[in-house]
């Protein structure tokens, strides 16, 4: 039974590094009909912020902002003259994600690297080790930061309206650039921000991105776009299933279940969990 | 006043570039290229068979699949388990198995020792995947974004399965070491150059049937569905049922395309397959145009010299290339080597008729 119990944080805290992680592409993906796959990316940038800087609390601002202004650059140099072109813009930042790799790799070397865990955070409560734990506040904070940003601020309801209704919005006076612009910066700051978390379970390397990005876009297919219940109850639930098909059957099997349970998944909810209601028919 | 040629000219000049490219691929290569170039050749028409599917369903479809790769590794593992199976040491093992303690063959294996089986495999494993995924994804209009998204978790999850199963699939290294394919020495010359022409008249006769199914009833439902599947629906046609038949198509294009693969290059491995394999021939099919047939061809070709040529000048400059490339192709010519070609071949036609 502890084996059992045991999976519990180590589910709960993928699953929170996802909700980083898919926080960002779900409104980028649903605001502005954009795949990044240089998402994972950011999330190298921001592991790597952490390794540079040896420190994992000093890191989370710093890597939030390099990862932030990475993902700005991205947004205003060539992404933004894709919109509405998503198969295009998955492409295209592909090739941005293989420069950004290449670009880790001639910088840091090929090999991972680690960042000291601060001693603080070793030991735990029961069953809760306390960096996993550390983790999954990152995670509430980070949910309750956007939400807030999303519900309590002019540019978050902003943001929603454009999310809403795109062309009725910028009717309406708003922004879009600006608000696109904004959104990609919080998004790639969150990717930044799991990073940081990452290195408090593993080593750092070049492909870190690669392995967390498929998951992240299962976690915003499943949840529905531009929807943060759906991105967090999609995050935990995908993480906690990873961790429990890994238990149960083994680790290379695991993979081809979450893929079986999102795709069953889908002909129950094909749009996700929750779903824009809009009169829109594609 | 424009003169039109007689109708049996058009045929002819219709079918005259593919023609001449046939020529060239079929007598001039062999005849020309060293034993090690045409293997290289042979290498690139595989995956040019695959383009040549990615440009069907992504070109005339719409549908962006980036797990091409779980495809041609189906084709290519059933290919590499006939070969293994013709080849194996004492107790019928295959050498990875002793290697990792198999006892005894796994039943999943046993069918493969026939030829026709391994073959059939090769194409009808692909397809029936394809059905299926393609059914229940389709059916519930999952498309566009969605649909790729869930492609390429099907290559990371494919991947991982195939490491992971070492006693089965030969985990990272893949399976190698194949030396004899019906009979003939997979070594000698000759056998590599009987094994260029078959890849090559395989393309070429792949490619005339694709381009009659583009031409047909069929392939104009196929583009309609693509620019605008709601009202193909109003009008009474299935979309879900065209997309699923072409993501089949290209499934087992991909699948056969693997099993010619492996006694060309004499390997299959996850790293093959995963997901940076896959997304490197939508890039060629991309590069190469993806609204014409002969571009996803032409793409393929030209991706698989250039990246051999740069990875043998400088390997880790290559990625910066490619993904240089890349961002160039997609902003600056979204339509291909393709397009350019058009682009400029219509400014000449305007030219000389004005």
């Amino acid at each position: 039974m502890p084996a059992f119990l045991n999976q519990l944080p180590i589910g709960l805290s993928i699953g929170a590094v996802l909700l980083l992680i898919a926080l960002g592409l779900t409104f980028t993906f649903g605001q502005m009909g954009v795949i990044n796959m240089a998402h994972g990316e950011f999330i190298m940038a921001g592991a790597y912020t952490a390794f540079l800087l040896q420190d994992v609390v000093l890191a989370l601002p710093a890597a939030f902002l390099v990862a932030g202004v990475m993902g700005l650059i991205l947004e205003r140099a060539a992404i933004r003259h894709f919109y509405g072109r998503p198969l295009d813009t998955l492409l295209l930042t592909w090739g941005v994600s293989l420069v950004l790799q290449q670009l880790a790799r001639d910088l840091f070397g090929a090999p991972n690297v680690q960042v000291p865990a601060p001693s603080w955070l070793a030991g735990g409560v029961g069953i809760l080790p306390y960096n996993r734990l550390f983790i999954m506040a990152l995670a509430v904070a980070g949910v309750v930061a956007v939400w807030a940003y999303l519900t309590r601020t002019g540019l978050g309801r902003r943001t929603q309206a454009v999310v809403q209704n795109r062309r009725l919005a910028a009717t309406s006076g708003i922004d879009t650039g600006r608000v696109d612009m904004l959104t990609f910066f919080i998004g790639s700051g969150l990717a930044g921000v799991a990073g940081v978390a990452l290195t408090l379970i593993g080593p750092v390397g070049p492909a870190l991105g690669t392995y967390y990005i498929v998951d992240a876009f299962l976690v915003v297919v499943a949840g529905g776009l531009g929807q943060l219940r759906g991105a967090v109850l999609a995050a935990v639930g995908l993480g906690l299933l990873n961790s429990y098909a890994e238990f149960w059957s083994d680790a290379s099997l695991a993979k081809v279940i979450v893929f079986a349970v999102v795709i069953a998944f889908l002909q129950v909810r094909p749009q996700g969990m929750f779903v824009l209601r809009s009169r829109a028919l594609t | 006043m424009i003169r039109r040629p007689p109708p049996f000219a058009a045929a002819i000049g219709r079918h005259l570039p593919f023609a001449a490219v046939a020529a060239v691929a079929l007598v001039a290569a062999p005849l020309l290229l060293e034993p090690f170039r045409l293997g290289l050749l042979a290498k690139y028409l595989c995956y040019a068979i695959v383009a040549l599917g990615i440009g069907l369903a992504w070109g005339q479809g719409g549908m962006l699949a980036l797990g091409q790769g779980v495809f041609f590794g189906l084709g290519g593992y059933s290919m590499a388990m006939y070969l293994k199976l013709t080849e194996a040491g004492p107790g019928g093992l295959p050498d990875f198995m002793v290697w990792s303690g198999v006892a005894e063959l796994p039943a999943l294996w046993t069918p493969f020792a026939s030829p026709v089986f391994a073959v059939g495999m090769a194409v009808a494993g692909p397809v029936a995947l394809a059905v299926v995924l393609g059914t229940l994804v389709f059916r519930q209009r999952v498309r566009g974004a969605y649909f790729a998204i869930l492609t390429q978790a099907l290559a990371a999850a494919m991947v991982i399965l195939l490491v992971g199963q070492q006693g089965l699939s030969g985990g990272t290294n893949g399976m190698t070491n194949f030396f004899e394919l019906f009979g003939q020495d997979l070594a000698e010359d000759s056998t590599q150059r009987g094994l260029y022409l078959v890849v090559a008249g395989v393309l070429g006769v792949l490619y005339l049937a694709t381009r009659q199914l583009v031409r047909s009833r069929y392939g104009r439902l196929l583009v309609a569905v693509r620019d605008g599947e709601d009202r193909v629906r109003f009008l009474g046609y299935d979309p879900a049922l065209v997309k699923t038949v072409t993501f089949a198509v290209s499934a087992g294009m991909a699948g056969l395309a693997g099993a010619l693969f492996v006694p060309v290059v004499g390997i299959i491995s996850p790293a093959l397959l995963g997901v940076v394999p896959s997304l490197e021939l939508v890039v060629a099919v991309a590069v190469g145009g993806r609204h014409v047939l002969a571009g996803a061809v032409l793409g393929a070709v030209v991706m698989g010299y250039a990246k051999t040529a740069f990875s043998e000048q400088f390997a880790d400059g290559w990625l910066y290339l490619q993904g240089a490339l890349f961002i160039l192709v997609m902003t600056l010519a979204p339509k291909g080597i393709a397009g350019i070609a058009q682009s400029v071949v219509g400014r000449l036609r305007r030219a000389r008729t004005t």
